[in-house]
């Protein structure tokens, strides 16, 4: 297993370099500069901005720049937030976008597979078609319409919850974005755990078991669950990577200040240190999330770790 | 055994995990102590600002939260009316051209240090500076040496500002500049705490580095969130500040905005949404603040290629067709004033030139409009054919099908709308490689004509359209030798006057600002400027908490 977790590590470095190289290229490519505006300024300013950033050297000089700085752990600073380097930036707004989305997540597969386990079980009968009814509006009801709906709803009618992240100092202004990016979560989870579930009950050793006199309680919680939840585990792993680094909608509607808002903020302007950075950071998530799922499945799955 | 306790493990350890989280992380926790009963003002800014460092910074909004910071040798009142700020008083020389400032002498920074003339000399030089990388650095060019500096050919030390005495501060320029006064109330001109600068290099615009001379000093700054700013108990002026704590929310999301305005985490919003309108005007009548700024919402003809370049008669028929009363009125819907001119009204010291058709109706103007395009060689079975381009958004959408279709039915003529990302319309402006007719827009930097007029001189990089006319040059250069306001302004109007009747761009209407306000907040006057210093401002009795 730590052979196998060393290979995959390894392996991870050319991906990356390849998203370091495309990403580079890209942002370059995209037309306008970090320094572009409206009140477009003269050249001699242009040139002294451009000197500053190294913005005048020739573009493979840049990037062996960047590069160099990379390796060291520099990413440079930041050409829309001129105060911060984009480390810094970044190292400020995971952390939010993490909490978030570990509460999020966490919710969404508490009261996700305990639905889709019991739509499972009471399959076909009224409280199955209510459960998937409700996953189905789930799925369907864009974010940017719940949440504005949620803190109409909560903190302009009823004022019981903050309408923004930056409405209270306490906990509360965590439980409405929590919520909005918890629901359409719960119900893909409730969907794919009812469906996997199914399949499972119906295969033969269940029956076996079911012959042996098990009772229902006991085949799900220690022949049926453990199966059925690959197809789940196999949704965590890219829902996580994208809930942690931060759903964009809801982190502009709350004003809350995560690594979504700032990616979007950093590709308007241009901002092509702090664009490259976050990229860079959510490939090395990505990778290492899918690595982790690959171990769980071992982790659950005998028949996947002896291959 | 190990592999069926394995979810319980995950979810207990995420469990675990998130609480720390959360714990750590709340760093908003001393913002609780603000919240008793000190008064706190809860402002709204539409983009964050990029830097609190007064010369590196750019953005209106960078400058509303240094206004509140630092302060300039002279400043404006609530009524947007200036007044003299760390300079009490100053003298200009009978030829314009020497500005001399007394520094108050209880001028404080925020450390208590006493700001001196040499604060202001540091500030400035270091405006220039290509090391700094200022994008204000031409707002200085008049003065003595400011533009070789700027090139790199001199040294900042050569700049033609000099501290005579500890407290005298002397200003020295190579042309008479009667918007100078002005450009110093601008934060690129605020004055640097040099003991902190060379203590903390380019940190020192941070929360717990910056020390700075306004009412208020920086607190706390959590990008994508909240600045946060306290009173400034050194401050010259601070008896008469009454608010201690002042929150700049930065809201993105105009109808976010609207909703926290509406939740109670807001006293001032930067904006009004667009959608609901005229019920937010019915139902916030007392609280909403429409008030002419100074800013210019334009079509733009690329000078540089057919068929809009040497043909000024084709963008005078395009220009008179467009009916700007069916555009305020039906669309933009915000009280917005329609343009007839390039600067806006309202500008000090000058009274702006109208379009000459400005006077017709529109069914007149039309009739002219019709036979200008004939003339200029289109008719129905030859119409002419371009494309409009405007950066994506609702606002710039609806405004240019209507306009599409007011050139479609008055003249015939095919207009084809294109919008792209604003930075590659930017791109596009200045490239004039495929722009035919674009969508821009001009704010003034200081309350003058000639921050609007300036930028159509041949040689100005913001000159979208690319126009290059010898006689608008050399009238705007006579105008900048006249001493005599009336004169100068003269020249200007003349200036203003060619513009328009070279039809290089189509004002379609002067932008308002939009604000709510909680009645609580005392002190709010709507002006030209745009400016609301927190330090006029207080909060009444009646409901400083309505928060949740």
């Amino acid at each position: 297993m730590l052979r196998y977790t060393l290979r995959r590590l390894l392996g991870a470095i050319p991906t990356l370099l390849l998203v370091i190289v495309l990403a580079f290229l890209l942002v370059h490519a995209a037309p306008g500069g970090p320094f572009d505006d409206e009140r477009a300024l003269p050249a001699e300013i242009e040139a002294n901005i451009a000197a500053v950033y190294h913005l005048d050297e020739p573009l493979p000089m840049q990037f062996l720049r960047y590069l160099g700085g990379v390796l060291k752990g520099d990413f440079g600073p930041s050409y829309s937030y001129r105060d911060y380097t984009v480390s810094e930036l970044i190292g400020r707004s995971f952390p939010v976008s993490m909490q978030l989305g570990i509460l999020a997540m966490l919710l969404a597969t508490v009261i996700g597979v305990s639905l889709g386990i019991l739509a499972a079980l009471k399959s076909n009968s009224a409280l199955d078609r209510v459960v998937m009814g409700f996953a189905m509006t789930g799925i369907s009801i864009p974010v940017f319409v719940i949440a504005p709906l949620l803190v109409l709803f909560f903190a302009v009618k009823l004022h019981w919850l903050p309408a923004s992240w930056t409405g209270s100092a306490d906990a509360s202004r965590l439980l409405l974005p929590v919520l909005s990016l918890a629901l359409p979560q719960i119900a893909y989870v409730a969907r794919l755990t009812r469906a996997s579930l199914i399949e499972v009950l119906s295969s033969d050793f269940i029956r076996t078991a079911r012959a042996q006199g098990l009772g229902t309680a006991a085949i799900v919680r220690y022949h049926a669950l453990k199966p059925a939840m690959l197809p789940v585990l196999s949704y965590m792993g890219p829902a996580v990577a994208a809930v942690l680094t931060g759903s964009v909608v809801v982190e502009e509607i709350f004003g809350i200040p995560g690594l979504g808002q700032l990616f979007v903020r950093a590709s308007l302007n241009r901002d092509y240190t702090l664009v490259l950075g976050v990229v860079i950071f959510y490939a090395a998530l990505i990778i290492l999330l899918n690595l982790i799922v690959d171990l769980l499945y071992g982790a659950i799955d005998p028949r996947i770790r002896r291959r | 055994m190990k592999t069926t306790r394995l979810l319980p493990v995950m979810f207990a350890t995420l469990a675990v995990a998130s609480i720390l989280l959360a714990a750590c992380s709340d760093r908003g926790s001393d913002r609780d102590s603000s919240r008793s009963d000190t008064p706190v003002l809860d402002r709204a800014l539409s983009t964050e600002p990029e830097s609190l460092d007064p010369q590196k910074s750019r953005s209106v909004q960078a400058a509303d939260v240094l206004r509140d910071i630092g302060e300039g040798l002279v400043s404006y009142d609530a009524s947007g009316e200036m007044v003299p700020a760390t300079a009490k008083s100053w003298e200009i020389s009978a030829d314009g051209l020497t500005y001399t400032f007394h520094i108050r002498p209880e001028a404080r920074w925020s450390n208590g240090d006493a700001v001196t003339a040499a604060d202001f000399v540091s500030g400035l030089q270091r405006l220039v500076d290509p090391a700094t990388a200022a994008f204000y650095a031409a707002e200085l060019g008049n003065v003595v040496n400011a533009a070789d500096i700027v090139a790199g050919k001199l040294e900042p030390g050569e700049l033609g500002v000099a501290a005579a005495e500890a407290q005298t501060l002397v200003i020295s320029l190579v042309r008479p500049t009667p918007y100078l006064l002005s450009l110093l109330t601008h934060p690129s001109t605020f004055p640097v705490h040099r003991g902190s600068i060379e203590q903390h290099g380019d940190a020192f615009a941070r929360a717990g580095n910056l020390v700075s001379n306004g009412a208020y000093v920086l607190a706390d700054w959590e990008p994508g969130a909240i600045i946060e700013l306290h009173r400034n108990p050194y401050y010259w002026n601070d008896a008469e500040t009454s608010i201690d704590v002042l929150r700049h929310h930065i809201v993105t999301q105009e109808v976010a905005e609207f909703n926290r305005y509406r939740a109670g985490e807001l006293h001032i919003t930067s904006t009004v949404p667009p959608d609901n309108f005229d019920r937010i005007r019915a139902e916030f009548a007392d609280q909403l603040h429409i008030a002419p700024t100074l800013g210019v919402y334009y079509y733009g003809f690329n000078m540089s290629k057919p068929p809009f370049a040497d043909n000024p008669e084709l963008r005078q028929a395009l220009s008179m067709a467009i009916d700007r009363e069916v555009l305020v009125e039906a669309i933009t819907g915000r009280g917005e004033a329609p343009a007839y001119s390039w600067v806006p009204p309202g500008v000090d010291n000058y009274e702006p030139v109208q379009l000459p058709y400005a006077d017709l109706s529109q069914q007149e103007r039309n009739a002219i409009a019709q036979s200008l395009y004939r003339k200029a060689g289109y008719s129905e079975q030859n119409p002419l054919r371009f494309e409009l381009r405007y950066n994506t958004s609702d606002t710039q959408q609806r405004i240019a099908l209507a306009v599409q279709a007011m050139w479609r039915n008055v003249l015939g003529a095919e207009a084809q709308t294109v919008n792209v990302e604003f930075q590659v319309l930017l791109d596009q402006m200045r490239e004039r490689e495929v722009t035919e007719v674009f969508r821009s827009s001009w704010f003034g930097d200081y309350n003058d004509a000639n921050t609007f007029l300036a930028i159509m001189q041949g040689d100005s990089a913001a000159n979208m359209p690319g126009y290059s006319n010898p006689e608008y040059d050399e009238l705007m250069r006579s105008a900048g030798e006249q001493l005599d306001l009336d004169r100068r302004r003269l020249y200007l109007e003349e200036a203003e006057r060619v513009l328009l009747a070279d039809h290089v761009v189509i004002p379609l209407y002067f932008y308002v600002s939009k604000h709510l306000v909680k009645p609580e907040v005392e002190g709010w006057q709507d002006n030209i400027l745009n400016y609301h210093y927190s330090q006029h401002l207080s909060l009444g009795a009646a409901e400083q908490d309505g928060r949740p």
